[in-house]
């Protein structure tokens, strides 16, 4: 170990203080804090420092959404394998999902963190660590044969105009992975939507269907499948969106180590659970009949415990989280009964509270601003 | 009459190299030094120069922006240099020790018998009155001013801090004549409270309102306190005086000498036999540490671990520190330190670690920052830490945009450094939590004042 830190110490001489290559720094020092948490101590404030950082705290996301990756490469290749044949073998499928899945994974992170490299050259400042996240939810939330210049645009179009306008990781108002969903949405249309382009390979194959359960409701025909297949995922959709199971295993994880709100979790599926209600009661046509079981299809799930917790773009107070929670799901399910044109609707739904949030947050405090005033007003009245 | 205080958010650090309750004395000093700088926003106007012979409570400085304020020699001898930095400003005052000392003759007092103004110009004269200190700002009180009320915690919360119950076991009398005097200064109350859970020896206190206060660090704070009992509203004053100093405050009177002794604990994990020293402020910090240190590559801190200022062997005791801590600096590498789960001898109050399996451990805490600082990213986990009813980040982030409406709002007031010293540990993002709410207030004093 001594001897590589050494190396590394050699190599980064150039891009040092005052040397020929500072204004690299940058770029250098974010490889190296990857392998190594830097000698830095504590200059100013408090002696002693937890051992959590920002590089951990975006790791634990990372690895809260493998479960629904690796599910996700597999049912790529399910859902194309098994309209062709009968017996689909495990290896098969992941197989023929890597093979679609994982250039997308390439394209978003080389993409995305070569322009948040750029940024931080020209900003001077370290490379944040919160594109880790974003750049693997963007091909999770993507259909599959998603064209690989669409998703570098896509993935262009968020950084760029998402977050660093706002001026990088902890200032943007939208969430970025969200933001290049919704780029995709409106600029490709055909390729976002629909019912060719769920299932790989359906739009150019006649033998493969490729539609979603809510686009088949929306359009007034049965969902066609059970409920254990909704929930354990093994139906066409967005690469991960589909496998409540398995999302729910990363939102564990999530709760479990305190890096994910729970708060906007639960109200999440709160609120989509009660407006899904509210509809079962009104019962018009097939998508307000479908209950409960909206919970388990389209992204609500993944957008509720992958989505909707992003620290930065959700509300910041802890019963902001609540309203801000309920409301996505009120939201996501209101969408997809009453707006034929998206027949999901929690992507618009987080896009719009995240504008939101900051609403929300202001009036939490202002209780407590109020409550400040108030004792002054008692004060004054006492004297 | 006796009121509890129940602070149910915050975190009790266990770290290695508590202080053992025996008390020995440091030997004398050759060199005491005092610097201005631990009196905040005073600007110091020298009465004596280099060369010239002092007593021991002679005064050396006066504030410029409150010249009755007076600052005084804690020992006798010859002052041998003062020291300046840029734009002339005074550094450090050192003064070389006689082998005795003498006294400047205050005069006993009975502060019962006296009236207000004359307590008030006994501790302006003797250069007592820097001990007492005034919330909002967390500066020296202003000798004008009459505060609502006056706090005294006698309960020290903080990591490693020193135990006021060992550091005042034999003051108790003193301690009583400086509350005497205080009572004499406010128009309200005197509130002092003490740690809940202990028989406190300052339970037998006359003239406050005791208060028991029970709950994790930083419910030792007096500022909590004080948001419990008697909150502080936009343009009010309160005084706060730490229980050493009340005691200081007491043998003025007692005595007529400015005699500033106090127990300090030595602790922390670099020191081989943690224990109190008695020992006069502002003391050379290499007599205090010399030869009780464990290892090399040390951080010494001039109080404790979450507020205390860095000082270097040559340097010394601050004015206010009840305490020195010494811990191992973290001046070191850690190959993917940044794994989750990783590293099991470092505490976080995340449950990305795994501390929080370990809850009983005690640990050997580092100077590493262990990351790097980045932007505000992860919301809920200053609040956790925070038990006064105030919004922390928001409240930084209006200090960090000089939003003085918002500020104001959001309870600037209320609050002082330390009580950020727990969100400054545990911040994800390695925010500067204490040094953006002292710039805040700063800015408060300038532009309110």
């Amino acid at each position: 170990m001594k001897f590589l830190r050494d190396k590394i110490d050699q190599i980064k001489k150039p891009f040092g203080k005052g040397e020929k290559f500072e204004k690299f720094a940058p770029a250098v020092n974010s490889l190296d804090t990857f392998l190594f948490v830097p000698n830095h101590t504590t200059k100013r404030g408090a002696h002693i420092r937890d051992a959590v950082d920002l590089k951990r705290t975006m790791i634990t996301v990372v690895l809260a959404l493998i479960p629904a990756l690796i599910f996700g490469i597999w049912n790529a290749g399910y859902q194309n394998l098994s309209q062709l044949q009968e017996v689909v073998p495990f290896m098969d499928a992941f197989i023929h999902g890597l093979w679609k899945v994982l250039p997308m994974i390439v394209v978003s992170y080389g993409v995305g963190l070569g322009i948040e490299f750029y940024f931080a050259i020209v900003r001077g400042h370290d490379v944040n660590e919160g594109y880790l996240v974003t750049g693997l939810l963007i091909p999770m939330i993507m259909p599959v044969d998603f064209p690989l210049w669409m998703l570098a645009l896509s993935v262009a179009f968020a950084v760029i105009i998402g977050k660093e306008a706002f001026g990088g990781t902890g200032m943007n108002i939208l969430n970025p992975a969200l933001t290049a969903r919704a780029f995709a949405f409106f600029a490709y249309p055909t390729f976002m939507s629909g019912d060719k382009v769920w299932v790989s390979d359906a739009t150019t194959m006649d033998a493969i269907s490729g539609e979603t359960i809510l686009g088949k409701l929306a359009a007034g025909k049965e969902a066609g499948y059970d409920a254990w297949s909704m929930f354990a995922g093994t139906i066409p959709g967005s690469i991960s969106e589909t496998s409540v199971l398995w999302i729910l295993v990363g939102a564990a994880i999530l709760v479990i180590t305190g890096v994910g709100s729970w708060r906007i979790i639960v109200s999440g599926f709160l609120g989509a659970a009660f407006t899904a209600f509210l509809f079962s009661l009104w019962g018009a046509n097939p998508l307000m009949n479908f209950g409960m079981l909206h919970l388990l299809v389209g992204g609500l799930a993944f957008g509720i415990v992958f989505m909707a917790t992003d620290p930065v773009s959700a509300a910041q107070t802890n019963r902001g989280k609540w309203i801000y929670g309920f409301l996505i799901g009120l939201f996501s399910i209101l969408i997809r009964v009453f707006n034929p044109a998206y027949p999901e609707g929690v992507m618009l739904a987080i896009l719009l509270l995240n504008v939101f949030a900051p609403t929300i947050d202001h009036y939490v405090v202002e209780g407590n601003i109020k409550r400040r005033k108030k004792r002054v007003a008692k004060q004054l009245k006492t004297a | 009459m006796s009121t509890d205080i129940r602070i149910k958010k915050g975190l009790d650090l266990k770290l290695v190299g508590e202080a053992d309750s025996k008390v020995s004395a440091v030997p004398r000093s050759q060199v005491y030094s005092i610097n201005p700088s631990d009196f905040h926003k005073v600007t110091p106007k020298l009465v004596l120069k280099e060369g010239t012979e002092v007593k021991a409570g002679e005064t050396i400085f006066y504030s410029k922006n409150d010249e009755a304020v007076k600052f005084a020699s804690p020992v006798s001898g010859k002052i041998v240099e003062i020291r300046r930095g840029d734009k002339r400003v005074i550094l450090e005052i050192r003064i070389q020790a006689d082998a005795q000392d003498i006294f400047v003759d205050h005069g006993k007092k009975n502060p019962k018998e006296m009236t207000k103004e004359e307590v008030k110009a006994h501790l302006l004269a003797s250069g007592c009155w820097p001990f007492i200190k005034q919330r909002p700002y967390d500066v020296i009180a202003h000798s004008n001013d009459t505060p609502k009320a006056i706090f005294v915690s006698g309960y020290s919360s903080a990591p490693l801090s020193a135990d006021v119950e060992v550091a005042l076991k034999d003051k108790v009398a003193s301690f009583q004549a400086g509350i005497d005097a205080l009572t004499k200064l406010t128009s309200g109350k005197v509130h002092l409270s003490v740690n809940g859970k202990s028989d406190s020896i300052l339970n037998r206190i006359s003239g406050v309102e005791l208060h028991k206060v029970f709950g994790p660090h930083p419910a030792g704070n007096v500022g909590i306190q004080i948001s419990k009992i008697d909150p502080i509203n936009i343009g009010e004053r309160v005084w706060v005086v730490a229980p050493q100093d009340v005691a200081i405050i007491g043998d003025l009177f007692l005595t007529g000498k400015f005699e500033a002794n106090k127990v300090i604990a030595l602790a922390g994990s670099e020191v081989a036999n943690p224990q109190y020293y008695s020992v006069r402020i502002c003391a050379q910090m290499k007599e205090i540490v010399s030869g009780k240190l464990a290892s090399d590559n040390v951080r010494i801190i001039s109080g404790d671990v979450l507020t205390g200022d860095k000082v270097n062997a040559d340097g010394n005791l601050g004015y206010y520190a009840n305490s020195v801590t010494v811990i191992p600096e973290g001046n070191y590498y850690r190959m993917f330190g940044w794994l989750p789960f990783s590293g099991i001898d470092k505490h976080s109050i995340q449950r990305t670690a795994l501390s929080w399996l370990m809850p009983g451990k005690k640990y050997k805490a580092d100077t590493n920052l262990n990351g790097e600082e980045r932007a505000f990213v992860v919301t809920g986990e200053m609040e956790k830490l925070m038990p006064l009813d105030i919004y922390p980040m928001q409240l930084l982030k209006a200090c960090l945009a000089n939003d003085i409406e918002k500020m104001e709002n959001l309870g600037i007031y209320e609050v002082a450094p330390e009580d950020f010293a727990l969100i400054d540990y545990a911040d994800t993002s390695k925010i500067e939590a204490q040094v953006i709410i002292r710039e805040g207030l700063d800015l408060m004093i300038n532009e309110v004042g």
